[in-house]
């Protein structure tokens, strides 16, 4: 591996292979499917289309750096709280305080990650965003579900923007022997934590019985999540070379990141019960909105983060 | 743009045509707009989309989620009191949306508006109306209807008169602000309507008023395929919804939603 680019493209590669295998699959299904193509085949192609586009552009992101995957997953989070705030209780009153979420701490958060200043870009949101939000609610006037307002906004900050952008911050990790491939990281925990939803799919299909919380989501099965969890920490354990981890490491971290994301897709699930919708938006064909395919993401980067600092940054 | 030179003549399309496209990126950009073809296709049947009104964005969310062929054939009907009082307002409102301006004051009149529009409708033209006749900044889900769509049925009784309904975009720019807050917006189509053999001016109004606001609040969301928009049996229209997803109340502005959503809420 003297070449840092090497394990990238082999990952990608792998990627690729098994995106094509899936096309072929779910070509198959729709032309053998004896009345036509059903929803439920319809909606796998959807969804294994989507995952080229989404594939497609995390390689892209990833060619052009730091820079890229900054901007990639600031999109990201624009559109994830955009989704966010559509449901909540929010009134004309707010619209200060909304307009200092997106265009203002959306890109300072950003920014202070893409340069690597740890010290405010981990507290920015907790503390700051927390403080000024309420300040321009209120400056503004109604008490009308004041608390509710501020709390489901500061939520939605706390998960849009400030989990999501602990993805790229991982890029700023100073680890030994591992300069110039922190995107590594970055590949390395999207595809465990995303596969771990795929194979959660696959098992809770073929073996699902025990649902786990029938109000949240009746298709998350015990089956699924355990049959899912455990294989996708086999395949996170399989791919320790593209980290700084070793085996067992990698297994344990794995295993994290699919639990943090197993119940990260269980809480926004209830938002959406809660709020009578099925998906949280529209723009990725087959899966919902964004928030539908991050939301483990959501959850585990943050504290994928903090153990990958904790146990090996040296700064 | 009598004063226009040659010049200027033959590169206004393509400004015309650029600022188009430039407010179909923004608008899809803060509102990630998404048509709902409840009711109707999106074919190029001629049409009169007539949808509620809370934003001076409103015709061009609705122009955004129209396919581009229809979209060059849609005409929206707007105050020229307010498009006419800018040369930028006169080249959006003219050149980029081809416009139908019509004189809101009375006494200022030179032509009738509803002779404009059926001039429009006879060109091959469609239409976006909004038969509140203002912008609503109120509570409730929809103001009066004026009687110019009853007008428009009446001498043209072939072509659709289709409800749209616009959800969210007063909550995207309330009345006085300048920065629009990105949410998401949902445009439904819902089925078209015509004026009944014998229905009278105030009946027609009053089905056109319902066919219309039985698209709103709580009725884009996805599981609501049973929309009823018959009048005559005199109860209001089956949401089709479970009580429980009233509980967030999504899509209304306001947690005080108006007595007509509860009495729609009560019915379903």
């Amino acid at each position: 591996m003297s070449d840092p680019q090497t394990p990238l493209l082999l990952l990608l590669g792998c990627v690729g292979v098994v995106l094509i295998v899936a096309t072929l699959i779910g070509q198959v299904l729709a032309r053998r499917a004896p009345e036509g193509p059903s929803l439920v085949i319809d909606n796998l192609n959807a969804r294994i289309n989507a995952w080229w586009v989404m594939v497609i552009l995390m390689g892209i992101a990833f060619l052009g750096g730091k820079t890229g995957v900054v901007i990639l997953f600031g999109l990201c989070s624009f559109a994830a709280l955009r989704e966010f705030i559509t449901l909540t209780n929010t009134q004309r009153h707010d619209h200060w305080a909304l307009v200092a979420a997106f265009f203002i701490v959306v890109p300072v958060q950003y920014i202070l990650v893409w340069y690597g200043w740890y010290g405010l870009y981990s507290i920015f949101i907790p503390v700051y965003a927390f403080l000024l939000m309420p300040i321009l609610a209120a400056l503004r006037g109604t008490t009308e579900n004041f608390l509710v307002r501020v709390a489901e906004t500061q939520w939605a900050l706390m998960i849009c923007v400030f989990c999501a952008s602990h993805v790229p911050a991982l890029l700023t990790l100073d680890i030994p022997g591992f300069e110039g491939q922190h995107v590594l990281l970055i590949a390395y925990l999207v595809v465990v934590v995303q596969i771990s939803d795929v194979l959660q799919y696959v098992w809770g299909k073929l073996y699902g019985k025990t649902p786990i919380a029938k109000k949240l989501s009746p298709s998350k099965t015990v089956e699924g999540a355990v049959g899912g969890i455990l294989s996708a920490t086999a395949i996170g354990a399989a791919l320790w070379w593209l980290t700084p981890f070793t085996p067992l490491a990698s297994a344990g971290l794995a295993f994290v990141c699919t639990v943090m994301g197993f119940l990260g897709g269980l809480v926004l699930s209830a938002i959406k019960r809660d709020r009578g919708v099925k998906d949280w938006g529209h723009l990725i064909a087959g899966h919902g909105g964004f928030i539908d395919r991050l939301d483990s993401v959501l959850f585990a980067a943050p504290v994928f983060f903090h153990l990958v600092r904790y146990a090996y940054d040296v700064s | 743009m009598s004063h226009s030179t040659p010049w200027v003549a033959r590169i206004t399309p393509l400004c015309a045509y650029l600022a188009g496209a430039a407010i179909v990126v923004f608008a899809r950009f803060v509102t990630a707009v998404r048509g709902n073809w409840q009711g109707i296709e999106p074919n190029s049947t001629q049409r009169v989309y007539f949808a509620n009104h809370c934003s001076h964005g409103d015709f061009v969310l609705l122009w955004t989620v129209l396919p581009v062929k229809i979209r060059q054939r849609t005409r929206p009907v707007a105050g020229a009191d307010y498009w006419l009082s800018s040369s930028l307002r006169r080249f959006i409102g003219c050149r980029v949306f081809n416009s139908v301006l019509v004189e809101r004051n009375r006494t200022q009149r030179t032509q009738d508006p509803v002779t404009q529009m059926v001039q429009a409708l006879d060109g091959g033209d469609s239409l976006i109306v909004f038969p509140e006749g203002t912008r609503n900044t109120t509570d409730a889900a929809l103001l009066p209807f004026k009687s110019g769509l009853y007008h428009l049925a009446f001498q043209r009784p072939s072509i659709e008169l289709v409800p749209v309904w616009i959800s969210n975009l007063n909550r995207v720019l309330p009345k006085g602000e300048v920065i629009p807050v990105p949410l998401i917006c949902t445009v439904t189509f819902g089925e078209a309507i015509h004026l009944g053999p014998d229905e009278d001016k105030q009946a027609f109004i009053v089905r056109a008023e319902q066919a219309l606001r039985a698209l709103g609040p709580d009725l884009d969301v996805e599981a609501a395929p049973g929309v009823s928009l018959n009048v005559d049996s005199g109860t209001s229209p089956s949401l089709g919804l479970s009580s429980s997803s009233n509980q967030g109340s999504n899509k209304s502005q306001d947690p005080n939603t108006s007595s007509i959503e509860s009495s729609k809420r009560e019915a379903s």
